[in-house]
């Protein structure tokens, strides 16, 4: 067996995988926190909750109306980004000219009475949700096994964190947002609908966190509270990111699932806090984050 | 949190005369059914009011007196509670020695997390802190004295000073609320101090502050880490009421639910978090024999105070009429 620094080659390899996978999860949501914190300046606690209501509404979509996987990653991402928008409007809205911490409360409350609600209907434990046919079963690489959902999981989240990236940086839609980060009140005076940018914006990552939830939903089981541990992960994730970019928050994000699932090789113990860790270094070192534009 | 809410009512109310002495029959009247509380209602229920009332004002002194948002104050909570238990448990040591233990394994753990934490401002200091405060949960899972799952069971409460049984159930609760009223006490003491006022100009204006040349991070860590003691001084005692310490304390469940108790009560009051605690706990107890989960209703009560009741109930107090005639002054 070949090895290398003492560790076999195929453990090696299948903890780099399980890293990517979770790196393309933490990818995808700090994406998405990262592109509402620019715009709203809200820390969107309820992202984990949004992710898990992705995965539920996947679910919920097979078990009660029969549709199938490939759909259900395009509607749960609208139905979740749906209410994100209605969340918004009616409430969220009112926050924008207190203090940013009211938004990370509200959310955070927003999180708890979601996760609440679906412990109660559904339970604590996971539920499983199958791959879809097309996704089923492993490629021979030769030094390893690869199971075909796990890597369409990384590439289709590589795919939509460029699309996303794309949207932002290099559309005339991007190009609002931006201007809407930097100056709402200027961008609204050319007359454009500022309020709706917003509205919108907190749909989209809202959205992004129920995409994650479906490809998550065949890895890990569906249940209510898959996305609250995760959120404080993230939320490591994005302080060493740095919010300030959109390419920062994704490299990062595939950069500490990789980090993560090394640890697990060579110092298991440590696979749990590393990522913390690692942020507490980067906020001595550099306070910023690592992409970080604000001091 | 500083500043842009809405603004306090202005006209003038005339004080009340004897303002004064209407404040002290309150405090008296409070002070009294305190006393005289545990003969009415389950004792244990009132120690969990107290310890909790405790560690929740130990955390509005940083966020509502230093506007700083700690989303990792379980930590110091249930750090402390294993801290205690451990001693009092595995090394023999007396309830004062542990508590006092407990309050130092906070205050430590709050100048390692609040050194790291203060380097950056706001919402990334809520991050940091919950980030920071879920990696000691991780440790307190793993490390071999706190016994994983289990947490720390049938803790000794000893015999205080070596004099009273603690295991009597009155001796604890008077104890317990000598606690709590020593604690109380610091926080109003610290508060009104010079150092507490610099505090809240950090708060107003913290940029302001650095210019007028006082050094902010210190002045931060400072409050930071007699915040952390103060909860750690909670959690030390609330290990001896329920004698054990588990990983719920130092959950992020936890830090959310202090946070809960405090915006409930009202920022920036000394009472608001105690009352705030009082509600909060009272609610779970209300709970517990149901099935229906306490999260659904700590999280609407989360999303209602935040959206139209930011005051929370003592600072509405404070702020009205009737509050202000009795000489109250409501924070903004």
């Amino acid at each position: 067996m070949t090895m290398i620094f003492g560790i076999p080659v195929q453990a090696l390899m299948g903890q780099l995988l399980v890293g990517l996978i979770n790196g393309s999860f933490y990818a995808l949501l700090s994406l998405g926190l990262a592109v509402i914190f620019g715009l709203l300046r809200v820390i969107n606690f309820a992202h984990g909750a949004q992710y898990m209501l992705g995965a539920f509404t996947a679910l919920l979509l097979l078990t009660m109306g029969g549709v199938n996987y490939w759909l259900a990653l395009i509607l749960a991402p609208l139905i979740v980004g749906l209410f994100g928008a209605i969340i918004e409007r009616t409430m969220l809205s009112r926050l924008y000219k207190l203090d940013h911490l009211y938004g990370l409360l509200f959310t955070f409350g927003l999180a708890l009475a979601i996760e609440g609600t679906f412990r109660y209907f559904y339970g604590a434990s996971g539920m499983p949700y199958a791959a879809p046919g097309a996704l089923t079963g492993a490629v021979n690489l030769g030094f390893m096994f690869l199971p075909i959902y796990r890597g369409w999981v990384v590439i289709a989240s590589l795919i939509v964190c460029l699309g996303v990236w794309f949207l932002i940086e290099k559309t005339k839609l991007g190009a609002y947002l931006r201007a809407a980060t930097e100056n709402p009140t200027l961008v609204q005076s050319f007359g454009v609908n500022v309020p709706l940018l917003l509205t919108l914006t907190y749909a989209l990552g809202a959205g992004l966190a129920a995409f994650a939830g479906v490809l998550a939903a065949p890895v890990y089981q569906v249940s209510p509270l898959m996305g609250s541990n995760l959120i404080i992960i993230v939320f490591a994730v994005v302080v060493v990111g740095g919010m300030g970019s959109i390419l920062g928050a994704i490299v990062t994000g595939y950069l500490l699932g990789v980090v993560e699932g090394l640890t697990k090789v060579f110092y298991p113990e440590a696979s749990n806090i590393v990522i913390f860790v690692i942020m507490a270094i980067v906020l001595i070192l550099r306070p910023a984050g690592l992409f970080g534009k604000d001091a | 949190m500083s500043g842009k809410s809405e603004p306090i009512a202005t006209e003038q109310i005339a004080v009340h005369p004897r303002s004064g002495w209407i404040r002290l029959a309150l405090l008296a009247v409070i002070a009294a059914a305190l006393l005289l509380a545990p003969q009415f209602l389950y004792p244990i229920f009132l120690m969990k009011l107290l310890a909790f009332g405790l560690f929740a004002a130990a955390f509005n002194l940083l966020l509502g007196y230093t506007g700083l948002l700690s989303f990792g104050h379980a930590a110091f909570f249930g750090g402390a509670a294993y801290f205690t238990a451990h001693a009092v448990k595995v090394w023999g040591w007396p309830p004062e020695a542990g508590i006092l233990l407990g309050v130092l394994g906070a205050a430590a753990l709050g100048l390692v997390m609040g050194a790291i934490a203060i380097r950056r401002q706001g919402i990334y200091f809520a991050m940091i802190t919950l980030a920071l405060s879920q990696m000691f949960f991780f440790f307190c899972l793993q490390a071999g004295f706190t016994h994983g799952e289990d947490g720390i069971q049938s803790v000794p409460r000893g015999r205080l000073f070596g004099l009273f049984d603690l295991s009597d159930t009155m001796t604890m609760y008077y104890f317990v609320l000598a606690v709590f009223i020593l604690g109380l006490l610091i926080i109003w003491r610290f508060v009104n101090s010079p150092f507490g006022m610099i505090l809240k100009s950090i708060r107003e204006n913290e940029q302001r502050a650095i210019s007028l040349g006082y050094s902010v991070s210190r002045y931060k860590l400072g409050a930071f880490v007699m915040s952390a003691a103060l909860a750690g001084l909670a959690g030390g005692v609330k290990a001896l009421i329920f004698q054990f310490a588990t990983l719920t304390d130092v959950s992020w469940q936890m830090s959310g639910e202090v946070i809960l108790m405090t915006l409930l009560g009202g920022i920036g009051t000394l009472a608001g978090p105690v009352v705030g605690a009082g509600l909060v706990v009272t609610l779970q107890n209300y709970l517990a024999t149901s099935d229906f989960p306490v999260t659904i209703i700590t999280g609407v009560v989360f999303m209602v105070c935040v959206l139209v009741f930011r005051r929370g109930l003592i600072g509405e107090f404070f702020a009205s009429k009737l509050g202000r005639k009795i000489g109250f002054r409501a924070e903004n």
